[in-house]
Formats: C-alpha cells, sequence, structure tokens
C-alpha cells in the first residue's frame, strides 16, 4: 500500500506545481491577486507533500522494502541504516526526488518570507520555479519513479507501478543489491547532498534573474535579493567539489583528488560560472555595470546546473561516476535547451532596457580587473566544456572514440589559474572607477617585493622547476597582498578610532565582512593554490613488490612490509585484505600504516584504501595493489609522497570559515537602503514599461 | 652552422638509438618503468582512470603487456603505437594532433582570444570620451567611489596623509 | 535612465542571428554528440553494419584469415564477446564450445569470438584454457564493440539471421547449452 501511496502524493505534487506555475503566470499577467495568492500557497504545498514521498521512500529503504525496484538497487540488509538512509540519493530515481524536494524547499523559503517586500517579483519567481520543479517531480513521476514495484507474473519478474495484470503478485526479492561500494564512504554520503544543495541554490537567482528580466526592472533590486542565497550556493557547491576531491583521495586509491573526469568537470563548470557572477554582480551593486553580462552568468549558471544533473546522473559520459543508466537523456536535453532558449530570447528582449549606468573608467580599475578575471574564468570554463564535448564530437563525426583527459586540461588551465591568482594578488588593492599604474604600484610594490624575496629563497632551497617557481611567487604574491590589505585597513582605524590594534581589526572586519570574508577565501585560494601546486609538479611515486621484512624507499621514507591479513565478512559479503607496513623518516620509526583492499562480492569490485601519513610537508601515500598467497612471498605497494597536498585541505576549512564570516546572515542585503545611484530611474522604466 | 645542425641532429639520433639499446639489455623492467607508460595510457574498460592505477585484471594484463614488450627492447613510442593500433587513438591521454582532432586543441584557445579581443575592444569604447555625457553619470564620476564603503574612504585619506 | 539621451538600441540583426546560430549549433552538437554515444549502431530487427573480422592465428574460419562480417550472409552467426580477464565468461566458455559441436558440421550456423580489450598472451591463454575450436578474432580498436553495443560488458551474444539481420541479444553469460540451443534457434 505504502508505495501506491507514496506515488500518489507525488502525482499530487506533480499538479499542484504544474497549477503554481501557471496560476502565479496567469494570475499576474490578468493582475488577479487572489490567483496569484492561489499559486503562492499552491507552491507552499508542494514541500509537505515532496517531503511525504520522499519521507515514504525513506522508510520503504529503512525497512528492507526490497518489493520496491528502487530499494533492490540501492540498499541490502547488510548494511547500516545510516547508509540506507543516505541511499535515497544513492540511485538515480532518488536523487532526482532529492533535487525536487530541496528546490521545492528553496522555493518556499523565498516565497513564505518577505512576501510582501518582494511582490513585484515573487510570482514569476514562482512560474520560473515552478516549472523547473515540474520538470524534476514529473521526471520522477513518468520516468524515474523510486516506487516501482516487481511484480511476478506466471514466474515471470516485471517491474511495474501498479499491478501489470490481475493475477500479478508482488514479489519480493530475499536481499537487495546494496549501494555500489564506492558511495559507501562517508564523504560521499554527503558529497551529493552538498553539491545538489550548491546547484539547485543557484536556482533561486536564476528564477529572480528571470522575473527581474519578466517586469523589465533592470536595476540591482534582484542581485540584492538573492546576494545571499548566491553565497550560499557557492558556499555548498565549493564545499560539494571539495568533499568530492576528498572522497576521490581516500577511496579511488589514484593517489590523487582530481582526475579531470568528465563529472568532475560537470560539477565544476557551473562553479566556474558561479564564481564569475559572484565577483560581477559587485560591479553591477557598486557601478551599475555589466547588467547583461551578469544576465548571462546566471543564465549559463542555471543550464550548467541542470546540465551537470543530468550527467552526473545519467551515466552518459562513462566515468567512475556513472552508476546510471537511463532514457531520460533527451528529456533532460530538450528542458536545457529550451529554458536555455528562452532565457537568451527574453535577454535579447531587453536588451536595450540594461543599459550601464555608468562607464568604464580605466583598464586598472577594479571593475575593469574583475571583467578581466571574468574573461579568465570563462576561458577555464570553454576550456572544460570543450574537453567533455569534443569526445562526443569526434565519435560524432569521425566515429572514432577519444580520450581527452589530465595533459588537455593541465596545460590549457595552469596560465588560466596564474592568471585568476595574478588579478586575486592586484584587484582588491585598484580601486573603483579609477587605478593608475602608480597608485597601483604604491599599493603593491612591498607585497611584490616580499614574493620576489621568498621566492628567490625557495630557488636556493626547495626547487629549480620555474612553473613551481611562477606558482610560489603569485600564492605568495597573493597572501603578502591581501595580508597587508587587512593591517592597512586596521592601522588606519586604529589611528582614526585610537583603538588598539586587534579591536580596530576587529571592528573593521565586522563592518565589512563581505569583503574581508571575501579576502579570506582569496588567502584560501592561495593556500588550496599550494596544495594544487605540491601534487602536480612535486609528486613522486614507485612501485615495487616485497617480501615481509623488506622495504621500499620514496623521497625520504622507507616503507618495510610486516604483514598481510586477508578475511571474509560475511555479514556485509565484504573480503578485507589488509597490510600491516612499518613507516621510517630518515631512519626513524614514524608509525604503522594499514593500506588495504576490500573486495565487494556482490557488485565484484574492489576498493583501494590507502594507507596516509599526512604532514605539512607532504603526505606519504601507500596503496596495496597486489599480494601472493602466502604473505612472506610478498605483496606490491605502490607509493606516493604527494608533496604540500594537506594545504589543500587546510585551504578548504579557510575558506569555508571566509565563506561563513561572509555569509553569516545579518540584515538582508535587500533591506538595506538603495544608494543615490540611479534616482528613481529603474523604478520608473519599470513602471513606464 | 649547417655542419653543426647535423653533427647534433646525429649524436641525437645515436643517443636515441643507444638508450634504446641500453634499455633492452636491462633484465626485468621494474614496475616504475612499466608504470612510467601506463600513467599515459587509458584502457578502455574503465574509462577515464589512468593505467597505471587501475585496479582490473583487464588493466593489470595490460600492464603485464608493457612489461613484456620493454623485456623486449620496445621503446615507450613503439609501445603507444603499438597500444594505439590495437585499441584504438582512445587508449592516449589527448588524442593525436591528426585531421578532425585539431578542433579539440584550436577551438578553447580561439574562443578565449575572441573573447579577450571583445573584452578589450568594449573597453576601447567605454573609456573613449563621450561629449554628450548623461546628467546621471556625470554626478556619477565626480566621486567615483561614491556608495563605497566609507572605512575605505577614510582608509585612503589617512595613507595620503602619511605619504 | 529615463533622461540619458542616447536612444535605447536594440540588439542588432546580425548579432542576434549569430547568437541564434551559435546557440542552435552547441545544442545541436551536444545534443546529437551524446544521443549518438549512447545508442548502439546495431539494433534489434535492423541489418548489422559490416565490419572486417581479422582470425587469430589457429582459430580462422574455412582456412580464410580475414573476412568481412558481410560474406557470412546466408548462415546464423552467433557472435561472442569475451575477454581474458572477465570472470562471467569463464562460466558460458564451456558450454559455447560444445553447443559449437552441436552446430559445426551443419555448415550454416558460425560462431565467432570476438575478444574485447585483451593482451593477446591473455587471449591464447584463455582459448587453450577452455579448450576452444570455434572461430575467434581480436576486435580490433574496439570496432566490433562500438558497432555491436554500447554498454562494454561482456560476456555479450549477439545473433545474426541469415539476412544479416540482428535477431537476439544475450547479455551475461549462458547458463546451458539448452539456453543456447534456443537462442540459436530464435533465428532459425
Amino acid at each position: 500500500m505504502l508505495p501506491e501511496f507514496g506515488f500518489g502524493v507525488l502525482l499530487v505534487g506533480f499538479i499542484v506545481t504544474v497549477y503554481s506555475g501557471f496560476a502565479a503566470w496567469y494570475g499576474v499577467r490578468n493582475k488577479s491577486a487572489s490567483l496569484v495568492e492561489s499559486a503562492r500557497r499552491a507552491q507552499l504545498l508542494t514541500f509537505p507533500l515532496l517531503t511525504i514521498a520522499a519521507g515514504v521512500l525513506i522508510y520503504l529503504l529503512v525497512n528492507n522494502h526490497f518489493e520496491v525496484s528502487f530499494v533492490y538497487e540501492v540498499t541490502s540488509r547488510s548494511m547500516p541504516t545510516y547508509l540506507k538512509v543516505t541511499a535515497w540519493w544513492g540511485g538515480q530515481a532518488g536523487s532526482l526526488l532529492f533535487w525536487a524536494w530541496l528546490l521545492a524547499m528553496f522555493t518556499s523559503a523565498v516565497t513564505v518570507r518577505k512576501w510582501e517586500r518582494d511582490l513585484e517579483f515573487l510570482p514569476w519567481v514562482i512560474v520560473v520555479s515552478s516549472i523547473t520543479l515540474a520538470f524534476f517531480v514529473g521526471m520522477v513521476v513518468f520516468y524515474e519513479n523510486p516506487f516501482t514495484r516487481f511484480w511476478d507474473i506466471g514466474g515471470q519478474v516485471v517491474p511495474s507501478l501498479f499491478a501489470p495484470s490481475a493475477n500479478a503478485t508482488v514479489f519480493t526479492p530475499d536481499d537487495g543489491q546494496g549501494l555500489n561500494p564506492l558511495l559507501r564512504h562517508p564523504g560521499m554520503v554527503i558529497h551529493p547532498p552538498m553539491l545538489y544543495l550548491g546547484f539547485v541554490s543557484f536556482v533561486i537567482p536564476y528564477a529572480f534573474a528571470m522575473a527581474a528580466l519578466i517586469t523589465g526592472r533592470s536595476d540591482d533590486r534582484w542581485i540584492r535579493i538573492t546576494r545571499r542565497w548566491t553565497l550560499w550556493a557557492w558556499l555548498f557547491l565549493s564545499l560539494g567539489l571539495v568533499l568530492g576531491g576528498r572522497w576521490a583521495y581516500d577511496v579511488l586509491g589514484w593517489g590523487g583528488y582530481w582526475g579531470w573526469d568528465p563529472v568532475e568537470i560537470a560539477a565544476f563548470m557551473p562553479w566556474l560560472t558561479g564564481t564569475a557572477f559572484l565577483h560581477s554582480v559587485m560591479i553591477q551593486e557598486k557601478r551599475g555595470l555589466l547588467k547583461h553580462w551578469n544576465m548571462i552568468l546566471i543564465i549559463l549558471t542555471y543550464a550548467l546546473v541542470v546540465f551537470g544533473t543530468f550527467l552526473t546522473r545519467s551515466g552518459v559520459l562513462s566515468s567512475v561516476h556513472a552508476f546510471a543508466n537511463s532514457p531520460i537523456g533527451p528529456l533532460f536535453m530538450a528542458f536545457v535547451s529550451l529554458t536555455l532558449i528562452a532565457s537568451v530570447a527574453l535577454l535579447i528582449k531587453r536588451w536595450p532596457e540594461l543599459k550601464s549606468e555608468t562607464e568604464m573608467k580605466s583598464m586598472l580599475s577594479r571593475e575593469a580587473l574583475f571583467l578581466f578575471n571574468n574573461l579568465l574564468f570563462m576561458g577555464i570554463l570553454i576550456v572544460c566544456f570543450w574537453g567533455v564535448i569534443s569526445p562526443l564530437a569526434s565519435e560524432l563525426f569521425t566515429g572514432t572514440k577519444i580520450t581527452v583527459g589530465p595533459p588537455y586540461y593541465e596545460r590549457a588551465t595552469g596560465p588560466l589559474f596564474a592568471g585568476l591568482l595574478f588579478l586575486m594578488a592586484i584587484a582588491p588593492l585598484s580601486a573603483w572607477g579609477h587605478s593608475t599604474v602608480q597608485t597601483l604600484g604604491r599599493a603593491l610594490w612591498k607585497s611584490a617585493l616580499a614574493a620576489s624575496i621568498l621566492t628567490v629563497g625557495l630557488v636556493f632551497t626547495y626547487t629549480k622547476n620555474i612553473y613551481a617557481l611562477i606558482g610560489f611567487f603569485l600564492i605568495s604574491f597573493v597572501f603578502f597582498a591581501t595580508v597587508h590589505e587587512f593591517w592597512r585597513g586596521a592601522n588606519a582605524r586604529m589611528k582614526a578610532q585610537d583603538e588598539n590594534f586587534f579591536a580596530a581589526l576587529g571592528r573593521l572586519m565586522g563592518r565589512n565582512r563581505r569583503r574581508y570574508g571575501g579576502y579570506i577565501i582569496h588567502i584560501s585560494m592561495a593556500l588550496m593554490a599550494i596544495g594544487i601546486l605540491g601534487i602536480e609538479i612535486f609528486q613522486i611515486e614507485t612501485q615495487g613488490t616485497v617480501a615481509s621484512g623488506e622495504s621500499l624507499e620514496l623521497a625520504d621514507y622507507r616503507v618495510e612490509y610486516r604483514e598481510l591479513a586477508s578475511w571474509d565478512d560475511f555479514g556485509s559479503a565484504v573480503n578485507y585484505t589488509r597490510s600491516v607496513v612499518d613507516i621510517y623518516e630518515n631512519g626513524i620509526f614514524i608509525g604503522q600504516l594499514y593500506p588495504r583492499i576490500d573486495y565487494y562480492y556482490d557488485s565484484q569490485q574492489n576498493m583501494t584504501i590507502p594507507g596516509q601519513h599526512a604532514t605539512l610537508k607532504d603526505d606519504l601515500y601507500i596503496l596495496l595493489v597486489d599480494w601472493q598467497p602466502v604473505s612472506n612471498q610478498g605483496a606490491t605497494f605502490k607509493i606516493y609522497v604527494n608533496p604540500l597536498v594537506n594545504w589543500m585541505w587546510i585551504g578548504s576549512l579557510t575558506f569555508l570559515f571566509g565563506l561563513m564570516f561572509a555569509a553569516w546572515p545579518d540584515k538582508d542585503p535587500a533591506d538595506e537602503p538603495v544608494r543615490k545611484r540611479v534616482g528613481a530611474g529603474g523604478r520608473q522604466a519599470s513602471a513606464a514599461d | 652552422m649547417k655542419k653543426l645542425f647535423l653533427t647534433l641532429s646525429l649524436i641525437l639520433i645515436f643517443s636515441v638509438f643507444f638508450t634504446g639499446i641500453a634499455l633492452a639489455q636491462d633484465t626485468a623492467p621494474s614496475d616504475d618503468e612499466v608504470n612510467a607508460i601506463a600513467k599515459q595510457l587509458y584502457c578502455p574498460v574503465c574509462e577515464n582512470t589512468p593505467l597505471d592505477v587501475c585496479p582490473t585484471e583487464a588493466c593489470r594484463q595490460w600492464r603485464e603487456l608493457i612489461r613484456d614488450m620493454l623485456a623486449e627492447g620496445k621503446t615507450e613510442q613503439e609501445i603507444k603505437d603499438y597500444f594505439v593500433a590495437n585499441y584504438g587513438a582512445r587508449v592516449l591521454s589527448e588524442p593525436p594532433r591528426t585531421g578532425f582532432n585539431w578542433f579539440v586543441y584550436i577551438v578553447p584557445p580561439v574562443l578565449i582570444l575572441i573573447g579577450a579581443y571583445i573584452l578589450f575592444n568594449s573597453f576601447r569604447a567605454w573609456t573613449k570620451p563621450r561629449v554628450a555625457e548623461s546628467g546621471a553619470g556625470r554626478g556619477k564620476e565626480a566621486k567615483p567611489s561614491a556608495g563605497d564603503d566609507e572605512y575605505i574612504k577614510r582608509l585612503e585619506e589617512e595613507l595620503k596623509k602619511r605619504k | 535612465m529615463t533622461e540619458t539621451p542616447t536612444p535605447n538600441r536594440s540588439v542588432p540583426l546580425w548579432a542576434q542571428i549569430t547568437i541564434w546560430v551559435f546557440l542552435a549549433g552547441l545544442l545541436a552538437l551536444v545534443g546529437f554528440g551524446l544521443n549518438n554515444a549512447s545508442n548502439p549502431m546495431a539494433e534489434i530487427g535492423k541489418p548489422v553494419p559490416d565490419f572486417d573480422l581479422v582470425y587469430f592465428e589457429g582459430y580462422e574460419y574455412n582456412d580464410t584469415a580475414e573476412m568481412k562480417l558481410s560474406d557470412l550472409r546466408g548462415k546464423i552467426v552467433l557472435i561472442n564477446i569475451w575477454a581474458s580477464w572477465c570472470k562471467p565468461c569463464e562460466q558460458e566458455a564451456p558450454d559455447l564450445e560444445e553447443a559449437w559441436g552441436l552446430y559445426k558440421d551443419r555448415g550454416d550456423v558460425v560462431f565467432i569470438g570476438v575478444d574485447y580489450v585483451d593482451t593477446p598472451e591473455g587471449a591464447f591463454g584463455y582459448l587453450k584454457k577452455f579448450g576452444i575450436t570455434f572461430p575467434n578474432a581480436p576486435d580490433l580498436q574496439s570496432t566490433i564493440s562500438s558497432i555491436l553495443n554500447r554498454q562494454m560488458g561482456v560476456p555479450e551474444t549477439y545473433l545474426i539471421d541469415r539476412e544479416g539481420v540482428l535477431r537476439q541479444i544475450k547479455i551475461g553469460p549462458f547458463a546451458s547449452i539448452a539456453e543456447i540451443q534456443a537462442f540459436i534457434a530464435s533465428a532459425e
């Protein structure tokens, strides 16, 4: 009965969503306040409905209802309860429902508050998000239903929602297939929800942007309303990416965290446009420029979010993440195409009204540097997009499959990332409106000098690799310039307000949270860049087969193989092979590591879990590659030394702190008094429309 | 000059030749030698995972094949060519720069250059002084950092005083 | 804004056309590319596109080292895709060989093993281990696999009838000889 109930609720949810979108559209066109209000209430209803459906699904998952095909596919009796709950997003049908549920929640959060204040936009926001929601819920209801059950018709088992014929009985398998072992890692439990939170939150700024285009209100109101949404969306997306990297590092056993896999890139692309958007909206807020460009960026981000959801779920690009195959591809493609075409058409229609309010003054002004930053982000986006698409194009036009792998991406994006670092160092010190070489030089020469001294020092002590040195120079330049900026601000305030240094710094940051949060994020990016440089340029590896008591050496480390044990865990149908190795640094014993291989019988899949010894200097990362049945005959290990990689994770934490600092709720930015920049111009324009 | 070039290239050719022989004389190629080549190859069975870290049986066999070929004295290029001939260009981490594959390499820089061109052009248009300036624009110009937070303004003034 | 002297100009036509052409081209490229990548070229009930077979030495058909699929028109062709690294393939290998014993003298049924992404050493080891005698060929550059299917899983078996039309696909190993016989009978 329960699956039917779940499906029924979903179906009602779909109908309510369609109604809400339609009523909002019809109501606002015909100035019917009651219809708009009805649309709003329908919209608010979608969230509880989808919550009930999701609750039913979780109940089925937790209670081993293997007659439901989705439950059968993603859980098994041996899985712990928390994994059964998180199996919700472990398969295609469930994760689409999860997506829809998040969107319903976010849209409700927007409409339930500040309804009166944003009455101008909100009906259209409901229209846009209802269209998106209807698509996802429709997908779940009609194509990827998580409530489909197995039916037995005279010995033949078929999946179907309702009894396919009168004599059919529900068929319940004894046990489920269980979640893909790669997805059982704690990192994988929270990585998809983070990514999805990021993906879905970007729908809200998009919906407001479309509302602004439709109503013709061309000022930065929509940006102010959605500023915080954008920041949180960006936070979650970034966290999702970082967690995905950590998961790959801990579980996939390839010695790195980022493999330029098409599915990783699919999640990375909205981050690129989102980051560009985050920067360029500031120019619109401060200077009233780039209105068109911001629209283009948010439209692109939305398209890439939907496209990314599709790519990560469809398995159309084979990859380590490709655990799903389904017929929904063409529908996704159609949806992306239609929304993209509609958005672009709308933008072209409103193009003349989105005129800049001021002009660009100098190539070195902050807004100009922001534009360069946007160019670089777009460049990386193009490289990524083309890297994902060109194998498809090659197969389409020449019939041959090709691989576009890391060397392509690294070569193409390397200089662009270096350019971004450079801008990160100089842009915060250039002024809005106008800057010259002199003013910039005055602000920067100390930091540049410090970075140069540090780099020269590195030549003698650490490396002579030219790319690494350029990288370290840029990283330290960013670091010194940003820290100098903190110091300069605090010092100025200290003098002006007669406060001590730390009080001044605290107040300064507290009063300008977005600015200083942003600077902390810049520093975190520099820290992450240290880790990236380390693993990209200095990673070394060796592999060898050693008998018990013998050892392998790499850099300062010696890895001595002690013993190995292999056993079955029948409860979860896994075979563990765990080796024990002693590690020595410069001849001094520093600990034991246990690289192991887990073999999952049901999916016939190996998981290589590395042994890691992490320090700020480097990571010793040991993989068990192979072993002989008798342990004294030997085992094969692959050893990596990944220098500086931990700065990646330190940077990630700093990043998290910086973003929380910038985005933590206080006064709603949309409630701030609108600066007297455009006068009533924006208002009049929209009223005249 | 020409002679020098000739000698140099001869030396180059011979050194390549002799390293090839030196390699052939090694008894058993080490795992690291195998991995150095495997790192650059991708097996179609586990797409997007480099051969040196791919745990599947198919990839293990490929690595053994590389080891055998190294033992026979084949060079890195010969081994890669063998794999391409047998399993297609997709085994390479990047498509070979021939024919249609040039698009893979050309499209991004071309698009980025177009983007840069548009950006610089817009700059030129923006920074060109205009005769008819709108009232709103004028007001804005007088205070370029109007709307920027006051601390920064104060900060800048403070800094000027110190200089 | 309202007092701006410059008139509001809309996007010039040429720019609009460029944008739409670019967008349409991009979407078409992505759409068709994805569609092409996810669709097998051969469908049940449709003729199978032709491909070359270069047999393993000692596993030729009618002592011909190379042939095209179309040369086998008039015969029922069972194409079994396997690999030496594939465990499930080992389950069905003895059954396939035994079934071949039942059909080889009839002359109008051909078994062809196609070895997917394999090393020569592994392949010959496997063929010897299971005493395979029916014709076998490597899947050079994975062409045959990409023509027949897209899952690229092994084993998979394809049945082509006398007119060269794909009649049946079996994903995964056969459980018994009887199953193989029933499979072949469907193309009679």
